[in-house]
């Protein structure tokens, strides 16, 4: 498992090493009982403070995904609980109803991505 | 969280001039910690005072709860790589390690030479011919292989390529994430300290400007654009830290618990060099106290 980090996308850094792992549980590059790298490799490979890595690997066992084994490492525990493509379905037409009665309303894209944007994040805000 | 590094009401003057003025600071142990601020603005002045190479005129300080600098017990537990990162030019690497074990108790010789045998560096190179970047890291090998509890780096990787930088950080990060110990660095690269540090401290003109945990600060400051406004007509609980005026809009960086929604503003995070930069304004508010209204400048 190889990380990165882009400091200038505004996405804090340990929310991007928890990013990485679930986009490479999506893409099948890590599956349950992996061992993901020590906080030491991770520090070391990506020159990231190893408390962003340690925070990181905590929000992971917090959502189910990893659990640390003392002394051996952290382990992949889960399997992310996505829907298949052909569930996105429904959702997706939805969505795509809204999006043209946005545009009748006369928002342009800009428009609509900042209402979005702002209602997704309020939404995460209220959720946590 | 015990301190490591504590001043009160810390100062140097040289001559006329006040290098450091009235430096009151807690950093806690265990972090990796980016001093930042204008050249001239103090850094090189606290980290020096920090590991005991000047004393104060003002103040005190205190690492590890001693004065630095009282003893050999005091100074194995700090290390300090100075800018440009110092070596002896006519003697080998292989010599300044030798040197290291002499003059350090707790000297590490196998950090020491798993570093220089993983950089690939030669033991039998004279300090005089190395890059830039081999410098700083044999420096660095130096400071860290007496396995300090504080670790001091001045402007370590300003002078070097983006490469380089890299290479130096990774390896500092992985002595951290081994050791545990405290560091503290000065750099004007904001980008390397957001991937690096947990703690910011902002020198401007002799003074602490700004002091605290990187993710709060992250997460209590924010850009706010408006349509042209005073900021003494904001609601309470967002206080003003810098206010730019135009013909009709008004763009305020603001301190607040939380991001306040208003359809009459757009209200959103700012990164850290965002952050930085605001403090490092000269024009900016000072923290705690009220901004002076626009139309009184």
């Amino acid at each position: 498992m190889e990380f990165h980090l882009d400091t200038r996308s505004g996405v804090a850094p340990y929310l991007q090493l928890v990013q990485q792992v679930r986009q490479a549980l999506r893409l099948g590059l890590l599956s349950e009982g992996d061992r993901l790298p020590t906080v030491k490799d991770v520090a070391a490979q990506v020159a990231v403070n190893p408390n962003t890595v340690l925070k990181a690997y905590r929000e992971l066992e917090h959502q189910g995904l990893a659990a640390p084994k003392p002394g051996v490492g952290t382990f992949v525990t889960g399997t992310l609980g996505d829907l298949s493509p052909a569930e996105h379905e429904p959702l997706r037409r939805e969505l795509r109803r809204w999006l043209g009665r946005a545009r009748a309303a006369g928002l342009d894209e800009e428009g609509i991505e900042a209402l979005f944007r702002t209602t997704f994040r309020t939404h995460i805000e209220e959720e946590t | 969280m015990t301190a490591i590094l504590e001043t009160a009401g810390l100062g140097k003057r040289y001559g006329r001039r006040q290098a450091l003025s009235d430096c009151t600071l807690s950093v806690p142990r265990g972090r990796v910690v980016g001093l930042v601020g204008p050249n001239g603005a103090g850094k090189s002045t606290l980290l020096q005072l920090a590991c005991g190479l000047i004393s104060p005129t003002s103040g005190t300080v205190t690492v590890l709860g001693e004065p630095p600098a009282s003893g050999p017990e005091q100074l194995a537990k700090v290390g300090f790589v100075a800018q440009d990162a110092p070596a002896y030019a006519a003697l080998t690497v292989a010599d300044h390690l030798r040197l290291g074990a002499r003059l350090n108790p707790g000297w590490d010789a196998r950090l020491a030479a798993d570093r220089i045998r993983r950089l690939g560096i030669d033991p039998a190179q004279r300090a005089g011919a190395l890059s830039g970047g081999q410098r700083a890291q044999l420096a660095l090998t130096l400071a860290v292989a007496k396995r300090p509890e504080l670790l001091l780096l001045d402007e370590p990787v300003a002078a070097l390529d983006p490469l380089a930088r890299r290479e130096f950080l990774r390896g500092l990060m992985e002595f951290v994430a081994e050791h545990g110990a405290t560091v503290i660095l000065s750099s004007h690269l904001v980008s390397d300290l957001e991937r690096v540090c947990d703690h910011l401290i902002a020198l401007v003109a002799s003074r602490v400007r700004l002091a605290g945990d990187v993710e709060e600060l992250l997460t209590t400051h924010f850009r706010l654009t408006t349509a042209r406004r005073d900021g003494d007509s904001l609601p309470d609980g967002l206080e003003v830290v810098r206010a730019v005026h135009t013909g009709r809009q008004s763009t305020f960086v603001v301190r607040a618990e939380t991001a306040a929604h208003d359809p009459a503003w757009v209200m959103e995070p700012l990164d850290l060099e965002d952050l930085v930069l605001t403090y490092l304004d000269p024009a900016a508010a000072t923290p705690g106290a009220r901004p002076v209204p626009e139309t009184l400048r």
